[in-house]
C-alpha cells in the first residue's frame, strides 16, 4: 500500500526481452513464426529425443513416459502423458523449447520444436502422419483431458473435516500395526550408523 | 525405573545405567571414568590457530550428519532431490550445507557480475537490474520453512522408507535476507491488466511458475541471502524467490526474468507437475499453499532411544503454510491418548516451529505421533483422512500424521497403525 518507487535498474531492450522471452500460452501467446511436420519430428525424435523416452515415448528406465496411458486415470497406477493428463499442447511447445533435450536445452529451431510438437501428438494417437504444426493449428488444439483439471479447493473439501478440537483422552481401545517400511526395506542403508546404533542400543 | 528415583538413588549404585557404554562396569567404575582420570590429547596439546580455518566445518565426529539421497526415486541425480538430515538437528534453523537440494537440470554455477533480473510483460517499464541494483533496494529479513510438494509423497501408499530424513526430509528452515518483490515490480510499474507474474530460472531447466499478483505484492521476496551468507549455489545463487508458504517449486532460483501477464502460462511445472491426480481421475491444480504438518525427529528410525527407561526427550518440528503452529499434540500409545506438547524457541509466521515432550520412559514399546495445529484451526488429518478424499495417487502434498513404532530396544520404525 505505502510501497515507494525506487529509481533503479535499466530500460530492457528489445533485443534483451526477445532472448529471454520465449514462453508461451495455452492461447498460443508467444508462439514463434513457423511449421514442422509429423514426419519431420520423428526424424528430430529419434535423434534427440529417442534414447531416454523410447521410440514410441514408452520410456527408457525412470525417464519420462511421453505417449499412451489413455483412460488410466482412475487406475491403481495411472499412467499419466502428454496424451492421457496434459491438457494444453502450448506446454508441450513451452517445455520442450525451454529444457529439452535434458542436457542440451535451448538447441532445436522453432520449426524443429513444432516439429517434434507433431510428432509427439502421432505417437499419442491423436493426429494423422501428415499433420501440420503452426501457431494456428496449435493453439486450437485441444487435448483429451483438458477440462479435468480444477481450481485448489481444499478451503471447502477439507479445511470443514480437518478443523474442532480433537479427542485427547481414550480415543480408541486398541491399535494395530497394518504397514511396516522395514517389510518394503527400500531405504538406503548408512552402514556406518547402523552398527554404531546397534552398538549402542545394546550396550 | 520409576519417576521416584533420585539422583541420589543412583549414586548409591543400585541401578544398572543403560547405555553408559565404557563405564558402565562396577570395575570400571571403582576405577574411575577414564574421560575424567587420563589426560586426553586436548588437554595437554596445542589446536588449529584461527587461519586453520577461514571457513569452519563441523566436527569429524558430526560426519554422519549430512544430506542424503535415494537412488530409485529418480532417473537421474541431476534432476532430483536429497533430503535434509532432520533427525539430527535441533532448534528450527537449517544449517546451509544441510538444507535439501532439488534441482531440474543440475546446481547452475551462475556469476553474478554475468546475472540480470529482467521485469517484463504488462509493466510500464520493462528493466533490467543487475545484482548491485537489487542490493539498492531495502532489505527485510524473514525466516520461513521451505518444504517441497512432494515432501512425504513416497508414503502415500503406505511406509516405505524408514527416517524422518527420507519421509519428511525435503524440508528446511533458514532466515532470508531480500527485497520485497512488490517493490521490485512496483520500479516496473505493474499496469492493471497485470494480475499473474512468470518467475523464470537461469539453469537449464528454465523453471517457470505462475503466481497470482496478490501473492508476488503480499509477502514475496528476492532472497540474496540465507542464514546471514549469500545462498548457497544450490539454493539458486545469487538470487532466488521466497514464496512463504507455498509449494517448494514455486521458490525459482537463480531468477533471471519476471513476466507480468494477465493470465497463467499452465507450465510444465503447473500442469504435468505439481498437480494433485484425484481418485476419479480428475486433477486438482494450483495447490500453493502447504498446510499444517509435523513429525517426531528424535526418536525416530535413525535416532532411536539409547538410553534405556527413564527420561526421555522426544521432539519433532511442525509448520503451517497458513500461518504459525500455536499447538502440537504427541502420542506415545498410538493416539488413545494425547498430551500437548511444550512449544520452544521462536514462533514465527509459515516458519518450522520446535516442539518437545519431555517424559518418563517405561522401557515398553511405544506407538508415536504428532499433530499439529496451525492458526487458522486447521488440525493435521491422518493419513487415512488424507486417502479418504484424495486416493493414492496425488503424489504431493501429503501432511498426514506420521507413526514410529519404537520397540523395547529403542530402535524406531516408520509404520502405520490401525
Amino acid at each position: 500500500a505505502d510501497t515507494v518507487v525506487f529509481d533503479l535498474g535499466r530500460p530492457a531492450t528489445a533485443a534483451e526481452i526477445a532472448a529471454w522471452d520465449i514462453d508461451i500460452r495455452p492461447d498460443g501467446a508467444g508462439l514463434p513464426d513457423g511449421s514442422g511436420d509429423v514426419w519431420t519430428g520423428e526424424d528430430l525424435y529419434i535423434d534427440n529425443c529417442a534414447v531416454c523416452h523410447g521410440d514410441f515415448g514408452e520410456a527408457i528406465g525412470r525417464w519420462p513416459v511421453l505417449a499412451g496411458g489413455q483412460g488410466s486415470l482412475t487406475n491403481d497406477r495411472p499412467v499419466k502423458t502428454i496424451g492421457s493428463y496434459w491438457p494444453y499442447l502450448s506446454t508441450v511447445y513451452d517445455y520442450v523449447n525451454r529444457a529439452m533435450p535434458f542436457g542440451n536445452a535451448q538447441s532445436l529451431t522453432d520449426d524443429e520444436v513444432y516439429a517434434v510438437t507433431a510428432y509427439l501428438l502421432y505417437l499419442n494417437d491423436l493426429v494423422d502422419d501428415d499433420f501440420v504444426l503452426d501457431r494456428e493449428t496449435l493453439s486450437t488444439f485441444e487435448m483429451p483431458n483438458r477440462d479435468a483439471f480444477y481450481m485448489d479447493d481444499r478451503a471447502d473439501t477439507e479445511y470443514a473435516i480437518f478443523t474442532g478440537e480433537p479427542c485427547m483422552e481414550n480415543c480408541k481401545d486398541t491399535v494395530e500395526i497394518t504397514a511396516r517400511a522395514a517389510v518394503v526395506d527400500v531405504t538406503p542403508e548408512d552402514e556406518a550408523a547402523r552398527i554404531a546404533r546397534q552398538a549402542a542400543a545394546t550396550g | 525405573m520409576t519417576k521416584k528415583t533420585t539422583r541420589r538413588d543412583l549414586l548409591r549404585g543400585g541401578l544398572a545405567i543403560a547405555g553408559a557404554g565404557a563405564f558402565a562396569t562396577t570395575a570400571a567404575r571403582a576405577q574411575g571414568d577414564p574421560a575424567i582420570t587420563e589426560l586426553q590429547p586436548w588437554m595437554q596439546q596445542l589446536g588449529e590457530g584461527v587461519d586453520a580455518r577461514p571457513y569452519g566445518m563441523p566436527s569429524p565426529h558430526e560426519a554422519h550428519v549430512k544430506r542424503r539421497s535415494v537412488e530409485w526415486l529418480t532417473a537421474d541425480p541431476v534432476s532430483s532431490v536429497n533430503f535434509t538430515p532432520l533427525h539430527d538437528l535441533d532448534g528450527i534453523i537449517t544449517p546451509n550445507g544441510l538444507c535439501f537440494e532439488r534441482h531440474h537440470a543440475g546446481i547452475a554455477e551462475v556469476d553474478p557480475a554475468q546475472h540480470r533480473l529482467m521485469i517484463n510483460g504488462l509493466v510500464d517499464y520493462e528493466l533490467v537490474f543487475t545484482m548491485e541494483d537489487l542490493a539498492r533496494f531495502p532489505r527485510h529479513n524473514k525466516v520461513y520453512f521451505l518444504e517441497c510438494a512432494a515432501n512425504s509423497g513416497m508414503e502415500w501408499r503406505g511406509a516405505q522408507l524408514n527416517g524422518c530424513q527420507f519421509t519428511h526430509g525435503m524440508i528446511h528452515n533458514v532466515m532470508y535476507t531480500g527485497v520485497m518483490l512488490r517493490d521490485v515490480l512496483a520500479t516496473a510499474g505493474v499496469q492493471t491488466a497485470g494480475k499473474w507474474i512468470l518467475p523464470e530460472g537461469a539453469d537449464a531447466s528454465g523453471m517457470t511458475r505462475s503466481i497470482p499478483m496478490d501473492k508476488a505484492l503480499d509477502d514475496c521476496m528476492i532472497a540474496t541471502h540465507m542464514n546471514g551468507e549469500r545462498l548457497r549455489p544450490e539454493q539458486g545463487y545469487p538470487i532466488r524467490l521466497v514464496v512463504p508458504g507455498w509449494e517448494g517449486n514455486m521458490w525459482v532460483k537463480w531468477l533471471r526474468r519476471i513476466e507480468v501477464g494477465d493470465q497463467p502460462w499452465h507450465h510444465r511445472e503447473e500442469t504435468s507437475k505439481y498437480t494433485d491426480l484425484l481418485a476419479d481421475g480428475a486433477a486438482r491444480r494450483f495447490t500453493w499453499a502447504m498446510d499444517a504438518k509435523s513429525v517426531i525427529t528424535n526418536p525416530s528410525p535413525q535416532a532411536p532411544l539409547t538410553h534405556g527407561a527413564g527420561p526421555t526427550v522426544l521432539t519433532g518440528v511442525a509448520w503451517s503454510g497458513r500461518g504459525s503452529i500455536p499447538r502440537v499434540d504427541v502420542t506415545i500409545d498410538g493416539g488413545k491418548n494425547w498430551h500437548q506438547a511444550r512449544m520452544d524457541g521462536p514462533s514465527f509466521d509459515k516458519s518450522m516451529h520446535r516442539f518437545y515432550f519431555d517424559f518418563d520412559w517405561d522401557g515398553k514399546p511405544m506407538l508415536l505421533q504428532s499433530r499439529a495445529h496451525d492458526s487458522t484451526g486447521y488440525v493435521q488429518p491422518t493419513k487415512n483422512q488424507l486417502r479418504q478424499v484424495r486416493g493414492e495417487n496425488s503424489i504431493y502434498h501429503n501432511n498426514g500424521i506420521q507413526t514410529w513404532a519404537v520397540d523395547a530396544r529403542g530402535e524406531a520404525e516408520n509404520v502405520e497403525i490401525g
